[in-house]
């Protein structure tokens, strides 16, 4: 298919520009770069985390008085789907040491650490294990291994990138615990790329003061993911697995521990009472409630469901304000439509254009200025080009590649984004990307401490869920660590409070009801039914045609 | 009496931008006829099975994952009108095409061998004996053909007959553990299962083990590094920009292992 004729007219003007901008190029001539003052501003005015319309104070809960995204705010002023008081507690369904929400990347990596410590596990998950952004993840997992690198510079290369806003205990164990994890994942069999002596393959990133960056193709998450799935399934004696199967409450006894959650069979719409010693939130992030519209690199169920439910319990959050914006997703071929497109083509020399095929920034500041410049292009100067599907995009000029450095670069350089486009009849060597920034990573998230407890006993949270580790501002590399560091931590830690002895009292949804007095005291009127389980992608259309759905809403 | 009704005029349609991951079809888009499940919908062309289906006003519950074709959570099987062909694919990437016939196939039973990975000799023989349906394949190459991934199915099974785990392990490697070659396999193998059997083998026994991460996480374990932790876990910002302004860089070009940084204090 490739570009419709229309965008084919439009490229035109991209390649009427290319000679002269490759010739600037060639005598070393950039468009000038922001100063400090005007990122600023840039950022204040168009970067969604500084923006002061779509963001409001919270009005309940530990973070009250705080400001986040309306799309964020609306969730944490959330009705639970239950009626609370109606719930009969005394019909236990599931028995459990440790109940883990959640199977993406580090909900497996705890429930290997608890089974290991001999503790029982259930994994309840929404969609099916493994369904994750871990799997999703490309790039590497950051570990301090090399001879030149200690956990001394993992640690200051991690709160330099997140503006020395991080946790510092965080920190500290995410460096202390990251060639641990490493070895862990090579001990349960894990494919890393290596020289022929067993040297693990070790690479910069962005922020980086040693090669610490280490792989297993370009699937680095995919690979981690399928090891620990697999292992789970050899652990069938000590870890159940239910997919399907979300939680949408918590439960705790009456002395305030956790003591499991209120679980969701989403195929047969039944409710269930999962009673557990200890409680593990691992459901991941919040990109698909697409804040400000924005187009997402997470996978299908990254909804925010874990917060929602901690922050019901009374436990709060760190730099849920903060989410990290790519500045070149795709934008089209549809099918590709905000996935990432690496750094590195800018850093080869492709700029980015307007319709006009004008060049209107630096192509390589800092990652939320970039995406503040591309989104004051595209809304403010309206100079932006609407994809097929509506889309907004701005030209990544790669064919510009080739002429700067030789032919042939682009497909040497960029493999699998040459596959990528070219699966879908667009050679990027030839013709221009169309990008436009993308939401990628919720940076913050439920307050723990190094062993991943939370402010109640027996709760623990860990993977992206969790806010502190990356402060306003995540490496390349540490979200896979991330999880694998904290997961372990947070599954050995339930493991020793449940065997430390637990007794628990009768259990209680008084919290919820709680919370939702709460609501109604600080004056929120219909406040809406989360968490949401799934992202809704009909079209208005669609919606106006559910007749049925507007009945109930108006009930 | 007829009712009194009026309808007004549809709006003037305007200018509408897609948000998030939802499709709109803009003015003077062409649709095109697709069959789900046998059944007909129009969808704007250009768009992938997924997003066309939603599009129609399908939720997912099963079938969707990632959207970014690893997961391996929306495998799809179509034909074409007119086309004896059966065609595979992912509904994340596959763009649709006018009168396709479609059926997602979410889940698809394959038997799966437990075995405990500190035990298990690391032998063609111990895979042998898991997964002796192996010896059932007829190398009619079904499974190759519905790969989505494009990976050589029949030759790691192949392989693996052969004894060769190493083969299997690099051949299997961008295996996203869809089904669809467990599907379509006339020996009833699980090809997928038995594929990260022999990856994890690989991984754990045959590739050699990083030794100079094996000496970190020593050095980790005896606390050779929790006091300059706790220095740093208590420091102030202003030390912790002095010190992070300091750091040398690991040259671009120096092969691994040969560099040294002058202050060699904090390794």
């Amino acid at each position: 298919m490739g570009y419709t004729a229309d965008m084919k007219e439009l490229i035109k003007r991209v390649e009427a520009t290319r000679p002269e901008r490759v010739a600037m190029a060639r005598r070393g001539e950039n468009y000038p770069a922001l100063s400090l003052e005007e990122r600023e501003q840039v950022l204040n005015q168009y970067h969604p985390d500084y923006q002061k319309e779509g963001r409001r104070p919270l009005r309940v809960g530990p973070n009250k008085g705080e400001v986040f995204p309306d799309e964020v705010a609306r969730m944490l002023e959330s009705a639970s789907m239950l009626k609370a008081d109606k719930v009969d507690l005394c019909r236990v369904d599931f028995d459990t040491d440790v109940l883990i929400i959640g199977g993406g990347g580090a909900g497996t990596a705890a429930a290997l650490m608890a089974s290991q410590a001999g503790a029982k596990v259930i994994i309840s998950t929404k969609l099916r294990h493994g369904d994750a952004n871990t799997m999703m993840a490309e790039g590497g997992i950051q570990g301090a291994t090399q001879e030149c690198d200690s956990p001394f510079y993992h640690y200051l290369d991690t709160i330099g990138g997140g503006h020395f806003t991080n946790q510092p205990d965080l920190v500290a164990a995410l460096s202390h615990d990251a060639p641990l994890s490493i070895a862990w994942l090579e001990e349960l069999g894990m494919m890393f790329n290596k020289s022929p002596d067993g040297r693990l393959d070790a690479r910069h990133f962005g922020g980086s003061s040693r090669k610490r960056m280490h792989s297993a193709g370009d699937m680095t998450g995919a690979e981690i993911m399928r090891v620990l799935r697999d292992e789970t399934r050899n652990r069938r004696d000590q870890i159940s697995i239910l997919e399907f199967c979300p939680a949408v409450e918590l439960l705790l006894d009456e002395a305030g521990k956790c003591a499991g959650a209120v679980l969701y069979n989403m195929e047969t719409r039944e409710f269930f009472i999962g009673r557990a010693k200890a409680v593990i939130i691992a459901t991941g992030g919040f990109g698909r409630l697409h804040i400000k519209g924005f187009a997402t690199t997470n996978h299908y169920g990254a909804t925010m469901d874990g917060v929602i439910l901690a922050y019901r319990a009374g436990v709060g959050h760190n730099f849920l304000y903060s989410t990290q914006y790519h500045p070149t997703g795709v934008a089209y071929p549809e099918q590709n439509v905000g996935l990432l497109i690496t750094e590195k083509v800018r850093g080869l020399g492709a700029h980015v254009l307007n319709i006009d095929g004008e060049q209107f920034c630096f192509p390589l500041e800092p990652r939320d200025v970039e995406s503040a410049e591309l989104i004051k292009e595209a809304t403010e100067k309206k100079k932006g080009i609407i994809t097929p599907t509506g889309r907004l995009g701005l030209w990544l000029d790669s064919p510009m590649i080739d002429l700067l450095h030789g032919e042939g670069t682009v497909r040497r350089e960029l493999p699998a984004k040459f596959i990528q486009f070219d699966r879908h009849g667009i050679d990027i060597s030839k013709e221009p990307m169309l990008v436009y920034p993308t939401l990628h990573y919720q940076n913050g998230g439920i307050a723990i401490n190094a062993k991943s407890e939370t402010a109640i006993p027996g709760l623990f949270a860990s993977g992206e869920v969790v806010g502190g580790i990356h402060g306003e501002n995540r490496l390349m590399g540490n979200s896979l660590q991330d999880i694998i560091t904290f997961g372990r931590r947070s599954g050995v830690a339930a493991a020793e409070y449940v065997s430390n002895g637990v007794q628990l009292g009768p259990l209680t949804l008084k919290h919820v009801t709680r919370f939702e007095q709460e609501l109604r005291d600080a004056g929120v009127d219909h406040p809406m039914v989360a968490p949401i389980l799934l992202p809704e992608y009909a079209t208005d259309e669609v919606s106006s045609r559910r007749l049925m759905d507007s009945k109930m809403e108006n009930e | 009496m007829a009712n009194a009704h009026t309808c007004e005029a549809p709006t003037a349609n305007l200018q509408q931008v897609a948000t998030g991951d939802r499709a709109i079809l803009p003015a003077g888009a062409k649709t095109i006829p697709i069959y789900v499940m046998g059944k007909k919908y129009e969808v704007p062309e250009t768009l992938t099975i997924m997003k066309a289906m939603e599009y129609a006003g399908f939720t997912f519950l099963r079938g969707c994952g990632c959207r970014g074709g690893i997961c391996g959570a929306c495998p799809t099987v179509y034909r074409k009108e007119g086309d004896y062909k059966l065609h595979f694919g992912l509904a994340c990437q596959t763009v649709v095409e006018p009168n396709m016939y479609l059926a997602q196939l979410p889940f698809y039973p394959a038997n799966r061998a437990v075995y405990d990975i500190e035990k298990i000799e690391p032998t063609p023989e111990a895979i042998h004996a898991l997964y002796p349906e192996l010896f059932r394949c007829v190398a009619c190459n079904s499974c190759s053909k519905a790969c989505p991934m494009g990976v050589e199915v029949l030759d790691y099974i192949s392989a693996l007959k052969q004894g060769d785990i190493a083969k299997a392990a690099k051949l299997s490697f961008d295996c996203i553990q869809c089904g669809l070659c467990a599907s379509r396999c006339m020996g009833e193998l699980p090809q997928y299962h038995i594929a990260q059997l022999a990856r994890r083998m690989y991984g754990k026994f045959i590739m050699p083990r990083a030794e100079h991460m094996q000496k970190r996480a020593a050095e980790i374990d005896s606390g050779k590094y929790d006091a300059l932790l706790d220095q740093l876990s208590g420091m102030s910002k202003d030390e912790l920009e002095k010190l992070y302004k300091e750091r040398e860089r690991e040259p671009d070009m120096a092969a691994q292992g040969t560099w040294m940084p002058q202050d060699k204090q904090y390794l």
